[in-house]
């Protein structure tokens, strides 16, 4: 046997499902692939198999822009006291359940 | 909120594991897909079928998929990667479902007491159906796995797709549920052809490599046996011989996707007529059976 080569490692995905009763693809974790196409079955294959999902969206890890743990109060903080910013004040028709 | 607020959060990819499959529903365990396995399996025998060829041809379909099974799950905790494992470990699941069936089926049909398990674990070399192809060792060659699964699934994704109409209720049943699974074994087996074969020189060798050590297996799958003779008659069973045209066309086209080459290798021979349809086998099935029936055999009985 010769000495294997080194491996370079499959760049990271993040998964998205939507379930079957599910509005939104929700993150669901994270995978290995070589390429798009290959995420997109490793998700079928890791993240489907106990009939959670009838959609999968796959994006590579590095494409996305995310906020920092540093930035955290300045991003979040003001919003804490602005009550008035929900709409509890509305009655919601029983036949709207996801607004 | 509703009280129910979190039973009924849509946004959990999650939740519906728990209502459709608790571990009250057979259809868990059993992996068949069935309402109601058991009504299902006790189903009568069609008239003018022969129940002895019936249960003779639920074994081989069942064979097929419980060794072929087998030998893809011994890639569980050896795959180059964690997700082609659990793709891995699908397959071989997707493949043991059909086999309980199946063997159940046949074990009923019988009429001789033997449930899937007593045909399972109980039986010896010579009394199994599988073709020779299912039970091919792969000593853990990824190439050698790829090209297993990729003619296998082929061949029995062609026969399925005949059988969905086929007279007995439990084959039919078998057959429209395994024509999906089967039809991502082939898509899986091959998107890996393609990436190894026309991927690196190696992995192009490697790949190659892998069809040679399976090819003298294919002549048998189109080898069709009395048993199924008799029950294409009743129309029960498909032809497999009727499948070539399909399964070779297939194959050339992944073949010249894949840049590789078609194997020019003869036929492993049979014994006096018989092959695997007729219980006889190479000595891999052998080994097989030693690791499959080690636990049922020391432990008659065992459950948990």
């Amino acid at each position: 046997m010769n000495e294997p080569t080194p491996r370079r490692t499959w760049p990271l995905y993040e998964v998205f499902v939507r379930g079957k009763r599910g509005l939104n693809h929700v993150h669901v974790g994270s995978l290995h692939a070589a390429d798009d196409e290959m995420a997109l079955h490793n998700a079928r294959d890791v993240y489907t198999r106990r009939n959670e999902g009838v959609s999968i969206w796959v994006v590579r890890a590095d494409l996305i822009t995310a906020s920092s743990p540093d930035e955290k109060d300045p991003f979040f903080a003001p919003s804490a006291d602005k009550v008035y910013r929900h709409p509890t004040f509305y009655a919601i028709p029983d036949e709207v359940p996801h607004l | 909120m509703s009280p129910h607020a979190e039973e009924e959060d849509a946004t959990n990819a999650y939740q519906s594991l728990s209502e459709t499959t608790g571990h009250d529903d057979p259809r868990w365990a059993f992996g068949s897909g069935f309402e109601d396995v058991q009504a299902e399996i006790e189903a009568p025998v069609p008239d003018g079928v022969d129940a002895a060829d019936l249960a003779e041809y639920c074994l081989m379909l069942g064979d097929d998929a419980l060794v072929c099974s087998h030998r893809i799950s011994e890639w569980v905790s050896n795959a180059p990667e964690l997700e082609e494992e659990v793709a891995l470990a699908n397959t071989a699941l997707d493949l043991l479902g059909q086999a309980r069936v199946l063997l159940s089926r046949a074990g009923h049909v019988e009429g001789a007491g033997r449930d899937e398990d007593a045909l399972a674990y109980l039986r010896s070399d010579a009394e199994f159906r599988n073709v020779g192809l299912a039970e091919t060792g792969d000593d853990l060659d990824f190439g050698v796995a790829v090209a297993r699964l990729l003619v296998f699934s082929t061949w029995r994704l062609a026969l399925l797709s005949r059988l969905v109409g086929s007279r007995d209720p439990v084959v039919a049943a078998v057959a429209a549920k395994g024509v999906k699974e089967l039809t991502y074994h082939r898509d899986w087996a091959a998107r890996w052809t393609l990436r190894l074969g026309d991927g690196t020189d190696e992995s192009h060798r490697r790949m190659q490599a892998g069809l040679e050590e399976v090819w003298p297996h294919v002549e048998e799958l189109f080898r069709t046996s009395e048993v199924e003779h008799r029950l294409v008659t009743a129309g029960v069973a498909t032809d497999p011989a009727e499948t070539r045209g399909e399964v070779d066309a297939v194959l050339d086209q992944v073949f010249a996707a894949a840049t590789l080459t078609r194997p020019d290798r003869p036929g492993r021979g049979t014994l006096g007529g018989r092959g695997g349809r007729q219980g006889s086998h190479t000595e891999a099935l052998g080994l097989v059976l030693d690791r499959m029936q080690s636990l049922a055999r020391a432990h008659p009985g065992a459950s948990w």
